[in-house]
């Protein structure tokens, strides 16, 4: 059986190969599903939930589910796009992000979903959690405020950093992200270049003194939305 | 008790940034025996930068205020810069913040002159209140208000051009700025250039001839002879964006000059008054009773020797002419100083506009880390002072804010005390009435936001009571 397959999505054919997921195939074919424990180089998690779509009738994380031949596929659907949005806000009352004063404003891709979805605010209530802010690394600082337990970090630091910094502690709404059984981050073999801080997609893991370098303007999602980078396949 | 023992309160105060409210006590025979700016607003940006990376202090802090977030924008970053050990910046980056500076100055100065003040000097202090307000300025003067709203709209373009924003940038970075200023933005302001000059020559006439014409009645109304603060260049020149700090008397005689800002504690120092959440500051040698002095237009005008751009030292000869060269202790000049200051402010902006350093790529400069800080700069207001102690993680651990309208507050309360007795003792108080005291108010342009560093819902109320503290009526806006 040849490994060239056909999917479709939104009633569009695309093309396939076996062993692909669908959010793979998709990006190939220059048709964006939005994601964020998505990673580039790294191994599916599944556990965000962005990319919901509907295969079959049935919801399933993009990332993470194969592409079948013949499979009808819903992306931008408003039914898709409403779960989607509801899971971005839930991102953002479970934490305290404060896009106004945040280094990573521009360059952040939980804000550029909400940009993206069109989310002008929750619908849930703000929780207001108690989190620390831990600076004691020379040149990281992590602020667990803007964490929103993608496990990135986590993976990056274990798979393509070949180290074990970040981990995760306590269970559901408890869950929080933990360093290397430690208690500070400058206690862990954490290095400015390590790619689990580059894997941050938010503004909870930084390189210290980097701040507002960069000008409003020619900030990464400043000129076009996310997923434009795979949309522009397409042109 | 007596029915004439009242106290009046008025809240909110209308037409300032900000929430506040003034209560005056009248005694039996219905003079005033007491008038109180309060502040009611409480923030506490000092307690909540703790703990926040210095590198984002600058754009966090701004957030105090929408009308003037680029002068806590620039005085978070002149101490973060000498966290940094970077306070002598490049030429373009020292040139960027002054244009950003500048531009704050032109849009904040007009915003006050046509929007908040106009009506009261086109209509009247007492004028019908439903005409007395900008959109009554907008139906009978409309030229004018056009005016107002677009040089407020080129301060704000020129904001946008150094801070990446109308409101609320992120230019200013520790030791320098995040970029420089491009040819296509240079040309997009320089082509309004003209008209702003134009149009600023003219507020200042708008402000100097009614202030001229109406001298007699302006020179008593809510004046008091007082000190005055600003930081001033080394050579005397008005300087908005750096220098030392220079106290006057109302004689004119220096209390102190060219004071290092990061020894501005021991000059100055902080008293609460149970009453208010503004606290009140006074000079440390001099002490609380009469240590207190004015800051903004009017006394950076007291303290200058010269302004270094040719119209608007023209104009504040014209200014210290009017009181023979002495300090002038009048509040309702401070309209025509602020005037001044916008012509300044705007040949400032042309002459950078020209300026090629500003299209230089030498923005940053970095040195020997400090964990102390002091940054001052001048705020459209008066003279606002950041102060801030910085761990070795690179963590705030201390803010201090002594914000323009701070340093005013005892004199828009003796403002408020000498209208009052002036105006509402032993009268029928009417609406008319209570607007002479928020006329006083507004000639200081407080912004009470920034002052309590607040949170809370914008206006003024005036109250009145009896002599034993009830309340007896209540005037809101």
């Amino acid at each position: 059986m040849s490994d060239n397959i056909t999917i479709t999505i939104d009633g569009v054919e695309i093309p396939a190969k076996q062993g692909q997921t669908i959010m793979q195939a998709a990006d190939d074919a220059g048709v964006y599903i939005p994601r964020l424990c998505a990673y580039n180089g790294l191994e599916p998690h599944g556990s965000c939930r962005v990319c919901t779509i509907k295969i079959n009738g049935r919801f399933q994380a993009a990332c993470t589910q194969p592409v079948a031949p013949g499979a009808i596929i819903e992306n931008e659907t408003d039914e898709i796009n409403d779960i989607r949005k509801s899971i971005v806000e839930m991102f953002f009352v479970e934490g305290n992000h404060f896009c106004m004063f945040c280094e990573k404003s521009g360059n952040c891709e939980l804000q550029a979903l909400a940009y993206r979805l069109k989310i002008p605010a929750p619908r849930y209530p703000f929780l207001w959690p108690d989190r620390q802010v831990d600076a004691s690394h020379p040149d990281v600082i992590i602020d667990k405020n803007r964490c929103v337990l993608c496990g990135r970090c986590v993976r990056a630091s274990k798979d393509l950093d070949g180290k074990d910094v970040f981990g995760f502690v306590g269970r559901g709404p408890d869950k929080q992200l933990a360093i290397d059984a430690t208690a500070r981050l400058v206690d862990t073999d954490l290095d400015v270049r390590d790619k689990a801080i580059d894997a941050c997609p938010v503004g909870s893991i930084m390189k210290k003194r980097v701040g507002f370098a960069i000008p409003i303007g020619q900030r990464k999602y400043d000129k076009k939305p996310i997923g434009s980078d795979i949309e522009d396949k397409n042109k | 008790m007596s029915e004439k023992l009242r106290r009046v309160i008025i809240e909110p105060v209308t037409r300032v940034e900000g929430h506040g409210k003034v209560s005056i006590l009248l005694d039996k025979e219905n003079k005033v025996k007491q008038a109180r700016l309060h502040i009611v607003e409480f923030r506490g940006f000092e307690r909540f930068i703790k703990g926040r990376p210095f590198w984002e202090v600058p754009v966090l802090v701004q957030r105090l205020c929408g009308i003037c977030p680029v002068s806590h924008h620039l005085a978070a970053a002149k101490a973060m810069d000498r966290i940094v050990g970077g306070e002598k910046l490049t030429p373009t980056a020292e040139k960027m913040r002054r244009l950003m500076h500048y531009g704050q100055f032109f849009q904040s100065h007009s915003l006050h002159f046509f929007h908040l003040v106009s009506p009261d000097l086109l209509f009247g202090f007492d004028a019908d209140p439903a005409i007395r307000n900008v959109i009554g300025v907008a139906k009978k003067f409309p030229d004018l208000a056009v005016q107002g709203v677009m040089m407020r709209k080129f301060g704000q373009e020129v904001i946008k051009a150094t801070a990446g924003k109308k409101i609320h940038g992120t230019g200013a970075i520790p030791g320098g700025v995040n970029k420089n200023l491009s040819i296509e933005e240079r040309d997009f302001l320089l082509k309004d250039i003209d008209q702003m000059v134009v149009w600023a020559r003219s507020a200042l006439k708008i402000a100097k001839d009614y202030t001229v014409e109406h001298l007699e009645k302006l020179a008593p109304f809510g004046s008091f002879e007082s000190n005055h603060m600003s930081i001033i260049r080394k050579d005397g020149a008005m300087d908005l964006y750096d220098g030392g700090l220079r106290a006057i008397d109302e004689d004119g005689n220096k209390i102190f000059d060219h004071v290092d800002n990061q020894l501005y504690t021991d000059y100055l120092i902080e008293e609460v008054r149970n009453w208010s959440y503004m606290k009140f500051p006074f000079i440390r040698s001099i002490g609380p009773e009469n240590g207190w002095y004015r800051v903004g237009p009017l006394a950076r005008i007291n303290c200058c020797d010269f302004i270094d751009t040719p119209e608007a030292e023209a104009a504040r000869k014209e200014f210290m002419a009017v009181t023979n060269n002495k300090p002038n202790n009048i509040s309702m000049a401070y309209h025509w100083s602020r005037m001044i200051e916008t012509l300044h402010s705007i040949e400032k902006i042309k002459q950078l506009l020209n300026d090629k350093d500003l299209q230089g790529n030498d923005l940053v400069v970095k040195g020997q880390r400090r964990e102390h800080a002091v940054g001052i700069i001048e705020a459209p207001r008066g003279t606002l002072i950041h102060q801030y102690e910085v761990d070795e993680n690179d963590q705030v651990v201390m803010a201090n804010l002594i914000v323009s309208t701070t340093h005013n507050n005892e004199p828009m309360n003796r403002a408020v005390q000498k209208v009052a007795n002036d105006h509402l003792s032993g009268v029928e108080i009417t609406e008319g009435l209570l607007n002479h005291v928020e006329v006083a108010i507004r000639a200081y342009d407080p912004c009470l936001s920034c002052a309590t560093h607040a949170m809370g819902k914008m206006p003024l109320t005036v109250e009145l009571f009896d002599n034993e503290g009830n309340l007896l009526d209540r005037k809101s806006k």
